[in-house]
């Protein structure tokens, strides 16, 4: 496993709504080609630090960073920044599975198109590629111009987290990816994710203990906008050193 | 009396109330468009849309210039309306999203939806046909317009706002701007729905009578001139029912079914779109 830092918040605080302070002082090394989990209880943060490292929140007004987050070694809450280039480097996807109204295709060729990707040739080779990668090309590739909502919830998410691949990040971000799938669609997400770390540096929120657990490498435990404990997952789930990441862990709240 | 038996009585005396209301309404809906089918079927024939009027006494002759001068006028008033509402519903939803301004806009276009087309008529009068001197295809348009852009508004604001959240999201995590996030994603969610509305509005407008009669007036001659005055099936109509003329009458009554035909035909295929999309 290597030790490279991809993604680092520093010192990170972050205000919405004027002054509601809701993340405190945060310090996270992201390791590359890792799966770092968030965990912890509703409204601990996890997910408006997620959002802090593609700069989500600047669709909102009056929200606040301070402090850095370093993505190999530059800080991008530096203003002006390139937002396009930053959130192509750094992709998302969300709880729910979030096709456009188009075809499986175009949902890919999307992100190319921003991209400037004008020939089609391309685009099919990296739409190609990106579904293969997701493990979704066996079961689309006889109906790439149907409509994307024609699939399943777990096969929509597997297309989100394909149209993110295509345009080569180098972080992925996931926001509680499975809550809304069943088991089988899960399990197949899950496996998906551990293949994709040898390409990509991997940042999930999760609510469910045992997909951390499972999944990450390094895992952060958050509570009331501090990061309570951060460190490999083994160590967190067995022997956790912050007797309140203990309790949580072991379900005595959240 | 026991309380079960009055809730009985009550019950048989509210159901019997609205079922013969139900009928009431329906009895004089049917009565107009029977009518309406009945003497204007008899009335139809081709020569109605190839030929112009002839002149009273003459026998023939037909109303080309209103159905051309009622497709143009709707046609204009269409491409001032439609692009006006678009854009307007889409400030609305998108870009002033849950403002002060964006709620004192739609209250106001709501007002707007229902003013008395009249008083667009006599507005348009004044500041469109008194000034130039002269009645003219245009003012009718943009009288038309003007009625048109509240519902096209209205209906696009409602139809962007219901395309969910996320989805702009995941395009901005793509990294879209705001305005290929619009064009792109939430139109595309939203077409169907804003399509119904246009065609809606269309339907609204075309059987429009009042505001014409201030704008573009009527044309006895066949003239695909915008800046003068103009035919159209809805103030031919209303000459021709009060004429003296039978030959008037029977056009009319001709006029009346195209023109509710049509706007039928545009109602029905807005809900098919409705019933096609949110099945």
């Amino acid at each position: 496993m290597s030790e490279t830092i991809e993604i680092e918040a520093k010192g990170l605080n972050f205000y919405y709504s004027g002054d509601i302070h809701v993340l405190k002082n945060i310090n996270l090394p992201v390791y590359k080609n890792t799966v770092t989990a968030l965990i912890g209880p509703s409204g601990c943060g996890k997910t408006t630090l997620l959002r802090c490292f593609n700069r989500m929140h600047d669709l909102y007004p009056k929200h606040r960073y301070e402090g850095e987050i370093l993505l190999r070694k530059e800080n991008i809450l530096k203003n002006p920044i390139d937002i396009i280039n930053l959130r192509s480097r750094i992709g998302m996807v969300f709880q729910r599975p979030t096709p456009f109204p188009m075809s499986i295709f175009d949902n890919i060729a999307y992100g190319l198109k921003l991209q400037g990707i004008k020939k089609m040739a391309d685009r099919y080779e990296r739409a190609e590629k990106a579904l293969r990668h997701a493990n979704l090309w066996a079961e689309v590739k006889d109906k790439l111009h149907a409509s994307a909502y024609e699939l399943s919830g777990g096969q929509q998410q597997r297309l989100v987290i394909a149209r993110a691949l295509a345009v080569n990040p180098d972080i992925l971000l996931f926001d509680e990816p499975t809550s809304a799938l069943d088991p089988l669609s899960t399990a197949k997400i899950e496996e998906l994710l551990e293949t994709l770390k040898k390409d990509v540096t991997i940042i999930i929120v999760t609510h469910n203990m045992q997909q951390a657990a499972r999944m990450s490498d390094w895992t952060g435990f958050l509570m009331l906008g501090e990061l309570i404990e951060f460190d490999r997952t083994e160590k967190i789930f067995t022997a956790p050193s912050v007797k309140l990441t203990e309790d949580y862990i072991t379900g005595r709240f959240g | 009396m026991k309380r079960e038996q009055i809730r009985k009585i009550e019950g048989v005396i509210a159901l019997s109330l609205s079922t013969f209301s139900a009928f009431l309404g329906l009895f004089w809906l049917v009565f107009i468009l029977g009518d309406v089918l009945v003497h204007g079927i008899a009335a139809l024939n081709l020569s109605l849309f190839v030929n112009d009027p002839a002149p009273v006494g003459v026998s023939g002759g037909g109303l080309r210039n209103a159905f051309v001068g009622q497709l143009m006028i709707t046609l204009f008033a269409t491409l001032i309306g439609v692009p006006v509402g678009v854009l307007g519903g889409t400030f609305l939803a998108e870009y002033a999203r849950g403002t002060t301004i964006a709620k004192v806009i739609s209250i106001l276009s709501d007002i707007m939806v229902s003013v008395p087309s009249i008083v667009i008529g006599t507005f348009i009068y004044a500041i469109m046909v008194k000034p130039l001197g002269h009645f003219s295809g245009w003012a009718g348009a943009v009288a038309l317009s003007i009625i048109m852009i509240p519902v096209v508004l209205r209906t696009t604001e409602g139809m962007l706002a219901l395309v969910s959240w996320d989805l702009r999201e995941a395009a901005f995590a793509l990294g879209a701007p705001y305005y290929k996030v619009i064009i792109q994603v939430v139109y595309r969610g939203a077409a169907t729905g804003i399509l119904t509305g246009i065609l809606l509005s269309i339907a609204r407008v075309a059987g429009e009578t009042a505001p014409l009669l201030f704008t573009s007036f009527n044309n006895s001659f066949f003239s695909l001139d915008m800046n003068h005055s103009m035919s159209s099936l809805t103030a031919t109509i209303f000459q021709y029912a009060m004429g003296p003329y039978a030959i008037w009458h029977t056009q009319a009554w001709a006029a009346s079914l195209v023109i509710t035909v049509f706007i039928l035909f545009l109602t029905i295929l807005g809900r098919i779109i409705i019933k096609w999309r949110y099945k």
